[in-house]
């Protein structure tokens, strides 16, 4: 007998129940390795603030990680942070703020969307969507902070790749296969992330302007530009509103640049942009520190999104395309921001049926864009496309499940049928 | 050295050249399938020149449909195929097979589009990395990865082994800064994964893809992202009166919150051999030496200068001189790039390492290092990529003295296993290659590579591109490998290295 079966054998899980709560990776080999025997398909969840996401899909039983929680090891001279992945990311980021350091990838908090108050998730579940904010377009995005993982794979195997130092080639870069496959592939057990100082300061130009066209200008220009922007939103003048802040002397649309860094390097730069922008006839605003990280945290947050009661669609498409798009969108009544500089687009729509998703999915998609559904009505989830996908890739795709997933028992049909 | 084992070659493709060769000018240009013994000597051997073999055929296609069409026909046919870009990789990615045809993809050597509005460039996978910079410096862009070979290596190649470089610690390695690929899969599917539009959805192809050796597709179109130049560069010249000091002070930089754009230390062996080669001006009496990089606008550059000079002092730095000007500042590095040659003098043979380890554990590991060292009887000196922890000890020995060459063998494996039980890793950013293939178990145990290997036969069930590569095939993992140059004589001596 190994060490790991003997290990195995001392858990005493009922296999009756419904729902799963280990906590420990003994338990969830266990749980798996019977799973895998039994061909009993799991539902895999952290702490539930993204599980609305993705298909509905069939499972016996559900292997909730909340409780499989704790970091591990943080060295914050080497840049990381070593946790399990049902440790919220509020914890997390707690911790990594007493050492003035952060996640660079500033993860979306779906919870304003989906229950009207902050749920920022699991760390797991933050990794297997891979869904990035603000800064994308600087830092990278969530898969690009994963150093390494350790992970069970669905016949219950524990798995490992990368390690916790940046440099490393070593073998497949699995930690990117991984990223953003929605519980799929393998139950995350422990995740290396790299860690970043926090930037000394943050400052915040906004524009009073309610054009879409001048916007992705502005936006265009500052991201080509040397000041090495950290953020480039526009929001039109619906979601103006829901900016009151003290240093904002105007409501209405606006577009927003974050300069982060040292502080007269910040000053320096807002200087230059605001030339380079050619910003003398525009009305100006500009948020200091605390101001800068309350507007990035309601965007983030989707703020003005919460508690929506119709659909949302998330749209990544080449910058060049988004004003195209967005004129062709608006026969569909969509509301929209515009994130990652000119690169996402957030849209809810009242009115979504397949015929009006396949239009838009069309259009995105001439535009060398995708689209997610993020929050669809249960009518239209049943039937919809959560995610799209080609037939060659469906067909790669449908391979590396098996390979990792022998008889597809982890959130199967999450993200397409058969997978 | 020469005994490396190899999948076994297949006898029934080695009777059969002339008739593939015969198929394969059926599909592609006749003059671009090579089959003459003088012919295929270039492409025996990649920048790890101790290995060397003559592929069965050497293919250059010119189309992506020829690169479909080939491997589809080798498929078919169970012909064994090794993609090579530039070749001028360090662990032996390109090296051929004694029955394999090589697919050499030089004619793909053209920039496709240049996009500034979306920041990024379109490019053929053949174009050299520098190539690519070239193409948008004069709208003041820039690629941020920037391997040392730049050069001459390949954009594709880069993709492959998920290349570095001095500045990666800022601004990432080639996975972080890659967009796109057009990849051909060894059934001949042409597929393309990422794009303009940042992290296509569903799973993470392009990842899995970069850095993948050539295992998994050959890849045929490279979309990467470019950024606007930075406005002022500045480096600083610290020396130490030990590795320790040096040590503590990288960790020191890094904890304050700086990011410098690259981050390096030399040995005192290291300093003194490239210092006599180049002139660059080095503190030699210091016991360790850094240069260390900012750039941005020109507050921050001096925000972080200043802050640099603080913590230097902090940590008994010996010597400190800031770059007046960008000539100083290219001086600081001349000495730095040209370890290779400088090494090259000093001893008949060399050995380059390519091991990651945490940054605070260098003090610990050269140390190990110069136990080592005595222990071997062989000289070494050490560079060290400080910022992202990535070591390249310089073994000198003497490849003419079988025990010589036996014993720096040992030497270099035992600092890799040494890397990876401190937590870091066999390799930074050379890739395993046939290199360090047989260190892969001190890495991982017979599940990773399992799940690994799986992956492979996924999408490659007789396992025909490039195999013998990064897994091990050896029942007994054996200590081999390391970048053997022979008289300071690389395959691209021009090049600077690392």
């Amino acid at each position: 007998m190994s060490m790991e079966e003997k290990q195995n054998s001392q858990t005493s899980l009922d296999f009756n129940q419904n729902i799963f709560k280990p906590t420990s990776r003994e338990e969830i080999v266990e749980i798996v390795k019977n799973c895998y025997k039994k061909n009993i398909p799991l539902e895999i969840n952290g702490l539930k603030s993204k599980n609305k996401i993705g298909r509905n899909f069939q499972s016996e039983k559900t292997l909730d990680l909340s409780e499989y929680k704790g970091i591990i090891d943080y060295k914050p001279e080497e840049l990381y942070i070593k946790v399990k992945s049902g440790t919220s990311l509020k914890e997390i980021i707690e911790e990594l703020d007493k050492n003035n350091q952060q996640l660079a990838f500033e993860p979306n908090d779906f919870g304003y969307l989906f229950s009207g108050e902050s749920n920022s998730g699991s760390i797991g579940g933050v990794v297997s969507c891979n869904f990035a904010g603000s800064r994308r377009f600087k830092v990278g995005s969530v898969r690009d902070h994963i150093l390494g993982f350790q992970g069970i794979n669905g016949k219950g195997e524990t798995i490992k790749s990368g390690g916790t130092v940046v440099k490393n080639v070593t073998g497949y870069d699995l930690s990117k296969l991984v990223s953003g496959s929605f519980g799929t592939l393998t139950i995350l057990t422990e995740l290396s992330i790299k860690v970043l100082p926090k930037p000394e300061t943050s400052k915040t130009l906004i524009i009073k302007n309610p054009h879409l066209k001048k916007a992705l200008d502005f936006l265009g220009k500052a991201l080509s530009s040397s000041t090495d922007p950290s953020g480039g939103v526009f929001y039109p003048d619906y979601f103006g509103k829901n900016f009151v802040l003290n240093d904002l002397t105007h409501d209405g649309g606006l577009t927003a640049i974050r300069i982060e860094g040292p502080i007269n390097s910040v000053d320096q730069r807002l200087n230059r942009l605001s030339k380079e922008l050619n910003l003398l006839d525009q009305e100006l605003s500009i948020l200091d520190n605390e101001q800068s990280f309350i507007f990035w945290s309601r965007t983030k947050n989707l703020e003005v999104f919460k508690s929506l009661k119709s659909n949302l669609l998330r749209i990544v498409l080449p910058a060049s395309e988004t004003l195209q798009v967005i004129q062709k969108l608006k026969n569909f009544e969509i509301k929209y921001f515009i994130d990652w500089g000119g690169s996402l687009i957030w849209a809810s729509l009242d009115q979504l049926n397949t015929k009006i998703l396949s239009e838009i999915r069309d259009i995105v998609k001439k535009h060398q864009g995708y689209i997610t559904l993020i929050k669809v009505e249960e009518d239209l989830k049943a039937s919809a496309d959560i995610f799209t996908i080609d037939p060659i890739k469906y067909k790669i795709s449908e391979k590396i499940k098996r390979s990792f997933d022998p008889k597809r028992i982890f959130n199967p049909g999450k993200m397409y049928t058969g997978i | 050295m020469s005994s490396l084992q190899m999948p076994k070659v297949d006898n029934a493709i080695m009777s059969k050249k002339d008739k593939i060769a015969l198929d394969l000018r059926n599909i592609i240009n006749t003059k671009n399938v090579l089959s003459n013994p003088d012919e295929l000597r270039p492409f025996e051997t990649d920048g790890l020149t101790a290995y060397r073999q003559m592929p069965l055929l050497v293919v250059m296609p010119e189309t992506v449909k020829e690169v479909s069409q080939i491997l589809k026909y080798c498929n078919e046919n169970k012909v064994k195929v090794v993609p090579r870009g530039a070749g001028t990789g360090l662990s032996g990615g390109s090296m051929p097979l004694e029955d394999c045809v090589l697919m050499a993809m030089g004619k793909f050597n053209k920039i496709i589009e240049i996009d500034y509005e979306n920041r990024c460039v379109v490019t053929q996978p053949c174009v050299t990395n520098l190539a690519i910079t070239h193409a948008v410096q004069d709208k003041g862009f820039y690629y941020a990865p920037d391997p040392s070979s730049q050069i001459a290596c390949s954009i594709g190649g880069n993709v492959a082994e998920n290349s570095g470089g001095v500045h990666s610690l800022k601004y990432g390695a080639t996975t972080n800064n890659l967009l796109g690929i057009e990849v051909v899969l060894m059934d001949g599917t042409v597929t393309k994964f990422g794009g303009k539009a940042m992290d296509a959805e569903g799973y993470d192809f392009l990842g899995l893809m970069t850095g993948s050796e050539g295992l998994l597709g050959v890849i045929t179109e490279v979309t990467v992202k470019i950024l606007k130049s930075p406005e002022v560069v500045k480096a600083a010249l610290v020396g130490f009166p030990s590795i320790e000091d040096a040590g503590n002070c990288v960790a020191e930089i890094i904890a304050e919150g700086c990011i410098p754009a690259g981050m390096e230390i030399m040995d005192k062996a290291l300093t003194k051999a490239t210092n006599d080669y180049s002139k660059a001006g080095y503190p030699t009496d210091a016991e360790a030496m850094m240069i260390v990089e900012f750039d941005g606008t020109e507050h921050e550059v001096e925000a972080y200068i200043q802050k640099t000079k603080e913590i230097a002092e902090k940590n008994n730095s010996s010597s400190l001189k800031i770059s007046k000007s960008n000539e100083e500042r290219l001086k600081f590095w001349a000495g730095r790039k040209a370890a290779f040659p400088a090494c090259g003098v000093l001893a008949p043979d060399y050995m380059c390492m390519d091991g990651s380890i945490p940054r605070g554990k260098l003090a610990e590991v050269l140390n190990e290092i110069s136990r080592l060292s005595k222990k071997y009887n062989l000289p070494v000196a050490n560079a060290f990529h400080a910022g992202d922890g990535n070591l390249h000890p310089l073994i000198m020995f003497d490849a003419n003295d079988k025990e010589s060459l036996r014993k720096c063998e040992e030497f270099g494996a035992d600092i890799l296993k040494y890397c990876v039980k401190v937590g870091g890793a066999l390799t930074g950013e050379h890739g395993v290659g046939i290199e360090k293939r047989e260190l892969m178990c001190e890495a991982f145990n017979d599940r990773d590579i399992q799940q690994q290997l799986t992956i492979k036969v996924a999408l490659d069930p007789n396992s025909l591109l490039n195999p013998g590569k990064v897994y091990p095939i050896l029942r007994k993992c054996a200590e081999e490998g390391r970048v053997h140059v022979h008289g300071g004589k690389t395959k691209f001596p021009d090049i600077p290295r690392f």
